[in-house]
């Protein structure tokens, strides 16, 4: 016994395994079962019939009634465990149902009819992961249509971030001149106000603008992003200016000059803004919500949302296109968290 | 498997551009034809408005021109929504959202919706700030412990920062739901199953402990960098002079870590003031209003209500962004503090 715990609290270096480390792993154990729980449950649920979710209580695991082909029978018919009076238990096919009676077979004696009480059987199921719920989600909810709007919205919304940010990066940390001053204290001093607060006057602009329904009006907008010119400005100011005038002396242009020697050289502080603003993009709710409101152009994220109202018993849907719209930022995350949460204790922004 | 002969010389493939970066080297060098002659006509010094003005346009179009837009909003009146079509009146719209009996009683204010949404911001600020900071502060200590697994440990509990409010508000929705897991935990239990997201008290914990949930990923990473900024000489030098965990924690780990924490708390302040998208996907706002938040509000009068009352929805927005404007200079002066004294 004493080896086993020797064993069990052994740790790496001379220190012991010592009581806070004890409440150390509890803490962490018990918070992951927290935050990853509700997350695990969407994904077991997202397999699952329907009638296995509208069960109460529920399983943990998804299963499938297990169903067998009895000759005489067209359709096949769900197996049920009976269990008799006299203590027997029996695998039977279940013909019909009348009020708490079933007609139950034997498959291998298919003529012999059996009434069994619904109380003494139980249904035979199977662990079995249904992909029922997606493929029948992906035509009644649009996916593929929601998939290219939001692809659209993020990928254009993102080179186009990457672009005007680091062009005003550039110009505002490059260069000295007239209303600079003046320009980034704009720029910082709205870094401070969201865009839930100006909601109405936002939306008025983009229909004079004509692009209520319209991408465009999701994408342009915010892709003028404070806090990305911020960050990117802060990176630039360590480049060396002497850099840029030797280019300058050998007869670079001012464009060159930013698309060969600053941009490569800001290469950390933009895969940070880009990563951040495929994260924003792509989880964009507010935004698209007031822009959009024509189906065929909404994003995953108001799809979603219209979706659960449309269909709010619909379980089965819902769930798996929830599971389909988490996919991509987790496999971005699986590949990037060092980037991610590096770039977030740095710089502190999301 | 084949074995790789080891005294062959490693040759280094000189790495070809692929098409997209050829065709980007292409794109830029047109963009350049285009822009050498600007920059011969206007001189290298205010090249640097080349560089500026895309973004200031947008920005200048979609962020500025709002929020000049929002107060004109917010003095003028009448349900139309063409700037030239609203004649001006003042403080109406503000008077109107400050007439009111007694503030406490939102049933004697003339807009009574948006003092319960106050409220209902005011007690959920209160909460979910405390809960989250409390929170994190517990994981960041935890995971700066000497511990096994910490990138994973940090992976999950950062994970839900990256879901959306729709997917977060669905996840726990099939949770909570009269048939869902934590009614069958209560029934295991042997309790009673709780209707909690149409129970006004259960919607306003829950839409609490949700965004904890969803946000807390991010203040631990960040206080977790506050906890490794911390020079281990210190911990050393505790130890020596045979200071236990507790004394530890209280003498060094807080007040050292006390910028990082009011940094936290400034940023969640202001994120929670602004709470909308996650509770209104959860809720709806419901049931009745125990879950309608200021910004909803905004949305709701401004967007949904039938009568679109603009003016109304802009005052509040002015209020909202007053507080958000008061917390931010907080926020400026104790950075500024912080890096006085570092």
């Amino acid at each position: 016994m004493r080896v086993v715990f020797d064993f069990l609290t052994r740790t790496r270096g001379k220190y012991h395994f010592t009581r806070s480390d004890v409440i150390t792993y509890l803490y962490l154990s018990m918070g992951t079962i927290m935050m990853a729980g509700p997350l695990i449950w969407l994904v077991l649920s997202s397999f699952k019939p329907q009638q296995q979710l509208v069960r109460f209580p529920p399983s943990l695991l998804p299963y499938r009634q297990e169903t067998a082909i009895v000759s005489g029978y067209d359709q096949a018919l769900d197996l049920y465990d009976v269990t008799f009076e006299d203590g027997t238990t029996r695998r039977l096919a279940q013909v019909s149902r009348v009020g708490i009676e079933a007609r139950m077979v034997d498959p291998t004696t298919p003529n012999e009819i059996i009434k069994v009480n619904i109380n003494q059987r139980q249904p035979a199921e199977s662990l079995y992961f249904g992909l029922d719920n997606y493929t029948r989600g992906v035509t009644k909810f649009d996916f593929w249509t929601y998939l290219k709007n939001s692809l659209v919205v993020t990928v254009v919304a993102t080179i186009l971030t990457l672009l005007v940010n680091s062009m005003a990066a550039f110009g505002l940390s490059k260069y000295q001149f007239h209303g600079r001053n003046a320009i980034l204290i704009i720029i910082i001093s709205t870094l401070m106000v969201p865009l839930s607060v100006i909601l109405i006057p936002v939306f008025l602009v983009i229909s004079q603008v004509g692009w209520t329904n319209n991408l465009l009006g999701v994408i342009v907008p915010a892709a003028a992003t404070p806090t990305g010119v911020f960050l990117l400005r802060q990176y630039m100011l360590t480049i060396p200016d002497e850099l840029l005038d030797s280019a300058r002396i050998d007869g670079a242009s001012e464009w060159r000059i930013y698309w060969q020697i600053v941009l490569p050289l800001a290469g950390p502080a933009l895969a940070v803004l880009a990563i951040f603003s495929v994260m924003w993009r792509w989880n964009d709710f507010l935004w698209p919500l007031i822009v959009l409101n024509r189906k065929e152009l909404f994003t995953l994220q108001v799809g979603l949302n219209s979706f659960q109202g449309e269909f709010n018993t619909q379980w089965d849907m819902v769930l798996a296109m929830t599971v389909l719209t988490v996919l991509p930022v987790t496999v971005v995350f699986a590949f990037l968290q060092k980037y991610i949460t590096t770039g977030i204790a740095t710089t502190g922004m999301k | 498997m084949t074995s790789v002969p080891i005294s062959k010389p490693i040759s280094y493939p000189r790495r070809e551009p692929n098409v997209l970066s050829r065709a980007l080297h292409w794109l830029m060098h047109l963009i350049d034809l285009v822009v050498v002659p600007i920059q011969r006509r206007v001189g290298m010094r205010r090249m640097a408005w080349f560089f500026v003005l895309p973004n200031l346009l947008i920005f200048g179009i979609f962020i500025l021109l709002p929020m000049l837009l929002n107060f004109y909003y917010a003095f003028t009146g009448s349900t139309n929504l063409q700037p030239q079509d609203r004649p001006f009146v003042g403080t109406a719209n503000l008077q109107a959202l400050f007439t009111c009996e007694d503030f406490l009683n939102p049933i004697t204010c003339k807009e009574d919706i948006f003092w319960r949404a106050v409220w209902n911001t005011g007690t959920f600020v209160v909460f979910q700030v405390g809960g989250i900071v409390l929170v994190s502060l517990a994981t960041a200590v935890a995971l700066n412990q000497r511990i096994r697994a910490r990138g994973f440990f940090r992976s999950i509990f950062f994970y839900p920062v990256l879901l959306s409010p729709v997917v977060v508000a669905l996840i726990w929705k099939w949770i909570l739901q009269r048939d869902g897991l934590l009614n069958a935990l209560l029934t295991v239990l042997g309790a009673d199953t709780i209707p909690f997201l149409l129970n006004p008290d259960w919607s306003r914990f829950w839409v609490i402990v949700v965004s904890i949930w969803a946000q807390m990923g991010f203040y631990t990473l960040i206080l977790l960098a506050g906890l490794q900024a911390i020079p281990t000489d210190y911990y050393e030098a505790a130890q020596i002079d045979g200071a236990d965990n507790r004394r530890t924690f209280r003498y060094i780990t807080f007040p050292l870590l006390m910028p990082t924490l009011l940094v936290v708390l400034v940023l969640s302040l202001i994120r929670a003031v602004q709470v909308f998208d996650q509770a209104f996907a959860l809720t709806g706002g419901g049931p009745g209003t125990a879950t309608t938040y200021v910004v909803q509000y905004i949305y709701n009068t401004g967007f949904t209500s039938p009568s679109r009352q603009a003016g109304l929805a802009a005052a509040a927005s002015v209020v909202l962004a007053a507080v958000l404007m008061l917390l931010t200079l907080t926020q400026l002066r104790l950075g500024r503090r912080t890096e006085e004294n570092v």
